[in-house]
């Protein structure tokens, strides 16, 4: 099957765009470099193509409902506009995929990776509750992410309304640069920043808009996407976790709401807090520019205790960066860890949350 | 993309230049520019032995990992220690300040398996 294309193809192109396929889509892997770009959010700003994502809304009396019991956040503590973290199960509490689940004023907006839409929608209608609607939007929308320190600079005097008061996971209907768009302080950099909805047809005017703002945010491709996330220690649907891993073995027990009432893949979780997790997510890095990459194998002491799923070099730290699963008795401080990268014990030492403490985010 | 006439250069994208019996090497222009951002770059000691299409070392991108392959054999007299700390050298000075290691060549007719300038822009063409 052909990769598709978004809004905004053209655009990468004509900036000398590294274009690869991910997720059925061409997106720009990198423009000047990855380092450079990474830097660029952390130190000012940079603009995300991120339309790839994949939206749906959910609608009807019983919207909340069913969202409640395919979700394993509380969508009952959304405000009207607040946004969540959360992720939906299947019957054995593997996690179908991460999303971010926004309360809007007639409707719930779902916004879910790129490589596992058609899935994602798949399942939520196999689940749907009588009198919810539930609609797939991912075409008809694109979507650009503003992020760093400068972000709020350079959307504020775009934006017909006053986006200063934005908190932190919230959201507001406005317009950038005469576009109707949904507006939220998010972002998967750790920075400040804002994601930006808009129609598909209109999204390359938003970002023509941003990029020829004074401040000059750098264009930002997928590799500094990636780098940036690993060094908050946010997790990657398909490396860090996927259908065959929990929650709480992938370390998000803080957007699993057990008291909320049932949904799908708590009695496993549940199981699993009485039991015990046989293993853990956690995060590793090392002293040296020697990175760790996926599937390297990871020690305490001589015994093999588990593999890198995402690692990489932090340009912010320079060093290396990973999140492993290891067996649960050796997931802590204490470890002697090291990571066999091509045949040389790499020492490592144990590090909760973030790599990088500094970021910027409200 | 540079590819200094003087040099003598690889299929697999490294260069080489003779002061007398030593043989100054490095990646070309073209390798770092594919590679993207040099991470690290993993190199023999003075003293190791090196041997033509063998590889030598690597060099760590972001996305990608590349063993570097010897043009010639001999022994490593000089490894350049600052590109460990700063590997954006071979970025900026692929042919200048970003050599890697000097080789005292053991056989010098070696050189003249290379392949030219001309013969290189052919391929990267």
């Amino acid at each position: 099957m052909e990769p598709r294309k978004t809004p905004l193809y053209d655009r990468h192109v004509k900036l000398g765009g590294k274009m690869v396929e991910f997720a059925g889509f061409l997106m720009p892997v990198q423009y000047g470099g990855i380092v450079e770009e990474h830097r660029a959010v952390r130190r000012s700003a940079g603009v995300f193509d991120v339309s790839h994502m994949g939206e749906f809304t959910v609608s009807g009396d019983r919207a909340l409902e069913y969202l409640n019991a395919v979700t394993t956040n509380d969508v009952a503590a959304l405000e009207p506009f607040q946004v969540q973290y959360s992720a939906m199960l299947n019957d054995e509490g593997g996690v179908i995929d991460d999303l971010v689940l926004y309360r809007r004023d007639s409707d719930y907006l779902l916004v879910v990776n790129a490589a596992n839409t058609a899935r994602d929608f798949e399942w939520l209608s196999g689940r749907l509750h009588e009198g919810v609607e539930l609609k797939n939007i991912s075409d008809a929308i694109g979507q650009i992410a503003v992020q760093g320190p400068q972000a709020e600079g350079i959307v504020a005097p775009l934006a017909a309304d006053d986006i200063s008061g934005l908190g932190y996971y919230n959201s507001m209907n406005s317009s950038v640069a005469g576009v109707p768009c949904l507006l939220s302080r998010t972002g998967y950099t750790g920075e400040d920043g804002f994601e930006i909805y808009a129609d598909a047809a209109r999204t390359g005017e938003i970002w023509d808009a941003v990029l020829a703002s004074d401040a000059g945010p750098v264009p930002c491709g997928l590799g500094a996407r990636d780098t940036l996330r690993l060094e908050m220690a946010f997790r990657l649907h398909g490396s860090d976790m996927d259908e065959t891993t929990t929650p709480l073995e992938a370390g998000l027990g803080w957007i699993v709401k057990m008291d909320k009432g049932d949904f799908t893949g708590r009695d496993v979780l549940a199981r699993q807090r009485e039991e015990g997790l046989k293993r853990r997510l956690v995060g590793l890095m090392t002293q040296t520019r020697r990175f760790p990459r996926p599937g390297f194998k990871v020690r305490a002491g001589d015994e093999e205790v588990g593999a890198v799923t995402s690692g990489g070099f932090s340009p912010s730290l320079e060093c290396g960066i990973a999140l492993a699963y290891v067996a649960r008795p050796h997931a802590k401080k204490t470890s002697d860890f090291s990571i066999d990268v091509r045949g040389e014990k790499v020492e490592a030492e144990y590090v909760k949350g973030p790599f990088y403490k500094e970021a910027s985010h409200k | 993309m540079q590819v200094p006439e003087e040099l003598h250069y690889t299929k697999d994208h490294e260069w080489l230049r003779v002061e007398g019996d030593t043989a100054v090497v490095g990646i070309t222009d073209y390798a770092q520019s594919q590679l993207g951002d040099i991470v690290y770059v993993e190199l023999p000691q003075v003293g190791d032995e090196v041997a033509a299409s063998k590889p030598f070392g690597t060099v760590e991108a972001v996305k990608a990992v590349s063993d570097i392959i010897s043009p010639v054999s001999g022994e490593v007299t000089e490894v350049n220690d600052d590109i460990a700390a700063a590997p954006e050298k071979i970025k900026e000075s692929p042919y200048g300040d970003g050599w890697l290691i000097k080789i005292k060549m053991s056989d010098a007719g070696e050189v003249d398996a290379l392949l030219k300038a001309a013969d290189y822009k052919g391929i990267i063409a």
